[in-house]
């Protein structure tokens, strides 16, 4: 049975493994960086980070102070009881995480300016749902830092300008961004739908893996382009120069209103952390991102 | 570049000697400092008041550590940097009247910190943002927690550190700016990107 306490026991379990312990993909792709980068100070950076991430492994710690806003992804199978129990589930996980792991309380109030203490309140933590068929749940959970969030941008475009606008957009949201949201940065790109649906879009992408290439081979392609542009920005680790200014960009998109080309770009800081399960009916648990023993 | 290790109180002359691009290691006494504490040191400084520490020589750290208490001793959980453009509205003024050495956080400085660096003798180290375990793990132990009714992240903590590092020199005493420089080059390639892209 997929009961609330199990999905409450595996939603803090995910919270605790995305914020101390780094999917592999990521980690691949960042001792990449560390062995290609060519700039001293981004090598400086990238070693710090590896260390860093390392120590978070190993003492089980947050990699990071800033244990982010947290925001679910579920897909929900039709067939699953009880579904109108899990949002309530993953609030109280995510309020004992808070206290159990622990997170950094970062539910503010936008009016008031007061900290709810437990990473909870209106909207937060966000959940999107997905309707699947079948019979089992899947969540990711996706602690989103504020650094990176702060750079991310919107562009209204002008049909006209198609994807040479969406291209510029991008290279000039990275310049703009420099060593803001703690770079080596993931990109996630997304065109089309509305303002809401491109930024919607742009963030899932983020939960891409790294070594997933896109299976459009157009959208490979721009990926591809928009990868070595970044590199050749010369940004770097942390801003202090060099080619690793991005670990992978994503591309997603949605068809658009003929008078409308919006342009979504979504950062992730270095420290891309996510966590993924699936509970089947019988309520046993697949850990889909990290080896859990 | 090379690397050093200093230990404070950290000289004049020991700053000096480095360059943007060295990477440095820290023993001894720093603080945590942001907004907050930046303000109410140069208010103490105008009242003619005395700062419950004296900072010649230190290095001053922009973070607002995420501090447990334990038996009565304060325990540093994570102490990640944050982004230190925030105190280029203070930090000529606290390096001149302070002589901290040495200032550490992330994402570099403007124009004013930069020339008060080269004029009083100080360098910027930047730490790798979010490295909250690492910074933890070099911070041996908590003297003391000044202006604490600033609040946790904004209080004063005294800090005794080993090896607190690796820090790049993005600023150094002569005047030089790695982050400025990046930012440059950046630039100068914005072109040449639009052109490759086609753009």
């Amino acid at each position: 049975m997929i009961t609330e306490k199990v999905v409450e026991d595996v939603a803090v379990k995910i919270l605790q493994l995305a914020v101390t312990e780094l999917p592999q993909d990521v980690k691949k792709a960042l001792q990449r960086a560390y062995r290609e980068e060519e700039s001293e100070a981004g090598k400086t950076q990238l070693k710090a980070i590896l260390d860093n991430v390392e120590l978070a492994e190993k003492t089980r710690t947050p990699m990071c102070q800033d244990t982010g806003v947290i925001i679910f992804y579920v897909k929900a199978g039709s067939q699953v009881k009880g579904l109108d129990k899990i949002e309530n589930a993953l609030r109280k996980a995510t309020i004992r995480a808070t206290k159990e792991v622990p997170l950094r309380p970062n539910a503010v109030d936008p009016f008031t300016q007061k900290n709810t203490g437990n990473n909870t309140g209106r909207f937060i933590p966000f959940i999107h749902w997905e309707i699947m068929p079948g019979d089992n749940l899947e969540i990711t959970v996706m602690p989103k830092g504020g650094g990176s969030e702060n750079v991310c941008a919107l562009g209204m475009l002008s049909p006209g300008m198609g994807v040479n606008g969406l291209k510029k957009f991008v290279v000039d949201t990275m310049i703009k961004a420099g060593a803001k949201p703690c770079p080596p940065n993931i990109l996630g790109v997304a065109v089309g739908g509305g303002a809401d649906i491109a930024m919607k879009l742009a963030k899932a992408a983020l939960l891409r893996p790294l070594d997933q290439p896109n299976p459009d081979p157009n959208l490979a392609k721009l990926e591809k382009e928009l990868y070595e542009a970044a590199k050749s920005t010369g940004i770097g680790p942390m801003g202090l120069g060099g080619k690793f200014t991005v670990l992978g960009v994503k591309v997603d998109y949605a068809h658009r209103h003929p008078a409308s080309y919006p342009v979504a770009v979504a950062f992730q800081c270095w420290a891309a952390r996510r966590a993924s399960v699936r509970i089947n009916p019988d309520g046993s648990v697949e850990y889909l991102t990290h080896k859990v023993v | 570049m090379a690397t050093y290790k200093l230990e404070t109180p950290i000289s004049e002359e020991d700053v000096r000697k480095l360059r943007v691009n060295d990477v440095i290691y820290i023993t001894g006494t720093m603080i945590t400092a942001r907004d907050s504490a930046h303000r109410r040191a140069l208010e103490f400084r105008k009242e003619g008041k005395k700062l419950p520490i004296n900072l010649q020589g230190l290095a001053v750290f922009h973070c607002g550590p995420i501090v447990r208490k334990e038996d009565d001793k304060w325990i540093v959980v994570a102490a990640g940097p944050t982004t230190s453009t925030r105190m280029d509205l203070f930090e000529d003024e606290f390096i001149k009247n302070f002589k901290v050495r040495v200032v550490i956080g992330k994402g570099g400085m403007g124009k004013k910190t930069t020339d008060a660096m080269k004029q009083y003798g100080a360098v910027y180290g930047a730490f790798t943002g979010g490295a909250a375990v690492l910074a933890a793990k070099a911070i041996k132990n908590v003297k003391n927690v000044e202006w604490h009714d600033l609040g946790m992240p904004e209080a004063m903590w005294i800090l005794e550190v080993e090896d607190f590092g690796p820090l790049t020199v993005a600023i150094d005493a002569h005047g030089n700016n790695l982050f400025e420089d990046v930012q440059k080059k950046v630039e100068e390639k914005r072109l040449k990107i639009y052109k490759k892209l086609g753009v």
